[in-house]
């Protein structure tokens, strides 16, 4: 008779093993390729955060000395998310650079039209790279696109020798340093690492608010292996980027059982298929988290979410759907919760779906603050100043 | 009994020959032995699939279709369905670590670069984007936001394209009082993005799909080369 073991549910533990991860650790080849003389691996500045990723292995994130990534549809469209996060730097008084020598990413180009190839997305990656590390600052991504990207370009180049060198004689003609950064950190990463110090200077209360959590699917579906985890968030059955933060400053997070879902901003849908994102936004995300978690906002960590969420729910209401929750992305929740103005630097009068319910439920006076924010708009019209500066938005 | 043809002989005016020089294009990709490990159908791939829902769409037919190497399949699928996948990899959940999304990546990229009708059709439309990526270094900016470019977005649109000029003083980084670009981008750094499409061969690409935005972009690619001091980069 054969006698199997019997394995009882109780003695059934999820365990993270870094050593028996089912996905390979690349940090062994960039290095060993720098030993072998392939590429310069720029280090993580020193101080640094640790945070755990999916598989157990520890991911280190850098506090300050960041060079910004930006996102071309942050930036162009939605600028308050963009702000939020470099006003968050200020206000712990860290060293950051905001660079003019850093192009798009190209990766929307990519995913949607296919009007490029791996060496050229991987020159663009490493060109942006070789700028950050010329200057002595460590590269920090905005979006959730470019980071799930450039995770993918840098899987490309450890395991493509030839697409390596190939990109590695562009870098060489174009005299730039032919060099990886040790991780690549989304600025998600970095808000969660500060998470308890977000909430030491936080001066707004949110325990009054439920929020829902979309996470982009470019951060923790594409090479899964390098988003955050966390045992003490959804018992690291999902990741803990925007949760965890939205938790430390005493959101009520609710769930809903879309919550994999993607937003359906699908690259070239949202341009040339725009039935499709709105639909599927509409239908698959914000009218699930109004119906079971009837939360007062909907937060995310990606341009393109954003984007989606935040302007599908207008067509949305033409259909008489259930929508009407306004969207924003954890920095300008971290920063509103530290007191910065909702119209000077959270810029929340470039989203459509209407915020000021949530604000007034913060005990916001928002007609106060928009008036405040038009005074300085009024400025700049009547020429007395050129632009609204750091020092006028506080 | 005869084998199942999923093809529905749609396309039976290409040879085979063409048709498996175009799946041997894809197969040849470097990517493929990281993102194809066989497919055993068990359709975790379309449950995750947003465009499945929507579409006449399945990660898990595509993934079927190259792994048992059926290229008549094959091409009709490049033709009629590489362009509903939405590029989110939630179908990376794989058992198997295979990479539908992936795949679907890898046969657009032949698709574009063999100038499929179907493909340039896919791309029409799409055409405002190229020439903003290659023209400014960012792919997209404030003065995008215009009603008629989004009339599903509401009215809210039209008063951003109102206030566009001082909202976008209004902001306190000081890179982003820009309205063509996203954020300030140095020419020397357009420049250099330049020279890596034309040393990848990106701009062949964008021949292939519309030629007349080509022309377009190499006017203003080639002044602007010819300004930096590259006398000697040409597009042709």
């Amino acid at each position: 008779m054969i006698h199997l073991p019997v394995l009882k549910a109780e003695d059934r533990k999820h365990e993270i093993d870094p050593a028996n991860a089912p996905k390979e650790d690349l940090r062994d080849e960039i290095f060993q390729l720098e030993k072998e003389g392939e590429w310069i691996v720029q280090r993580v500045p020193e101080p640094y955060m640790e945070l755990t990723t999916k598989y157990g292995r520890m991911k280190k994130i850098p506090v300050e000395k960041t060079w910004h990534h930006k996102s071309c549809g942050q930036c162009g469209h939605i600028p308050g998310y963009s702000s939020s996060i470099f006003w968050l730097n200020r206000a712990f008084g860290l060293d950051y650079h905001d660079p003019t020598d850093q192009t798009s990413c190209t990766a929307w180009n990519y995913y949607a039209s296919a009007t490029s190839n791996p060496a050229a997305q991987a020159a663009v990656a490493m060109r942006n790279f070789a700028a950050a590390y010329e200057v002595g600052y460590f590269p920090i991504i905005h979006c959730g696109t470019s980071f799930g990207h450039y995770k993918e370009v840098r899987h490309a180049l450890v395991h493509q020798p030839k697409l390596r060198r190939q990109v590695k004689a562009i870098m060489e003609k174009l005299g730039k340093p032919f060099v990886i950064p040790e991780e690549i950190v989304h600025y998600s990463e970095w808000v969660l690492a500060m998470k308890d110090r977000i909430a030491e200077r936080q001066v707004i209360d949110m325990s009054m608010i439920t929020a829902t959590v979309h996470p982009a699917c470019h951060y923790h579906k594409l090479i899964e292996e390098d988003a955050i985890y966390d045992k003490e968030i959804y018992g690291a059955q999902r990741t803990a980027v925007i949760t965890g933060t939205l938790q430390a400053l005493g959101i009520n997070v609710a769930d809903y059982s879309t919550w994999f879902d993607c937003c359906g901003f699908g690259f070239r849908h949202i341009l040339v298929s725009r039935d499709f994102s709105r639909s599927f936004s509409v239908q698959r995300k914000i009218e699930v988290m109004i119906e079971e978690a009837n939360p007062d906002i909907t937060v995310t960590h990606d341009t393109g979410c954003v984007t989606t969420l935040d302007q599908s729910q207008f067509a949305g209401r033409a259909h008489g759907k259930k929508v009407g929750l306004p969207v924003m992305a954890d920095s300008q929740i971290a920063a509103l919760a530290m007191g910065a103005h909702p119209y000077k630097v959270l810029q929340l009068h470039w989203h459509n779906t209407d915020n000021k319910a949530f604000l007034e439920k913060l005990g916001i006076d928002h007609k106060q603050k928009w008036a405040e924010f038009e005074a300085e708009v009024s400025q700049i019209k009547d020429g007395k100043k050129e632009y609204m500066t750091w020092e006028d938005a506080k | 009994m005869d084998a199942l043809d999923l093809s529905q002989n749609k396309h039976a005016d290409v040879t085979m020959e063409e048709k498996q020089r175009l799946f041997d294009e894809a197969k040849s990709d470097d990517r493929w032995e990281h993102v194809l490990y066989g497919c055993y159908e068990c359709g975790i791939c379309v449950a995750a699939c947003p465009s499945a829902r929507f579409y006449d769409f399945s990660p898990r037919v595509i993934a079927q279709a190259v792994a048992r190497e059926d290229v008549d399949l094959v091409y009709t699928l490049m033709n009629d369905s590489i362009w509903d996948c939405s590029q989110c990899f939630s179908c990376d959940r794989c058992p198997r670590q295979n990479s539908p999304g992936q795949i679907i990546t890898i046969l657009r990229e032949v698709a574009v670069k063999n100038g499929l009708t179907t493909a340039k059709k896919a791309l029409e439309g799409y055409g405002r984007i190229i020439y903003k990526i290659m023209s400014t270094g960012t792919q997209v900016s404030p003065d995008m936001l215009q009603p008629d470019a989004f009339p599903d977005w509401g009215t809210h649109v039209g008063e951003i394209s109102d206030h566009l000029e001082e909202w976008r003083k209004a902001l306190p980084p000081e890179t982003l009082h820009t309205t063509e670009t996203s954020w300030t981008i140095d020419k020397k750094t357009i420049i250099e993005l330049y020279l890596i499409w034309h040393m990848t061969g990106v701009m062949d690409l964008i021949k292939g799909v519309d030629e007349g935005l080509f022309d377009i972009l190499v006017d203003v690619m080639e002044e602007r080369l010819e300004e930096a001091g590259y006398e000697d980069v040409t597009f042709d």
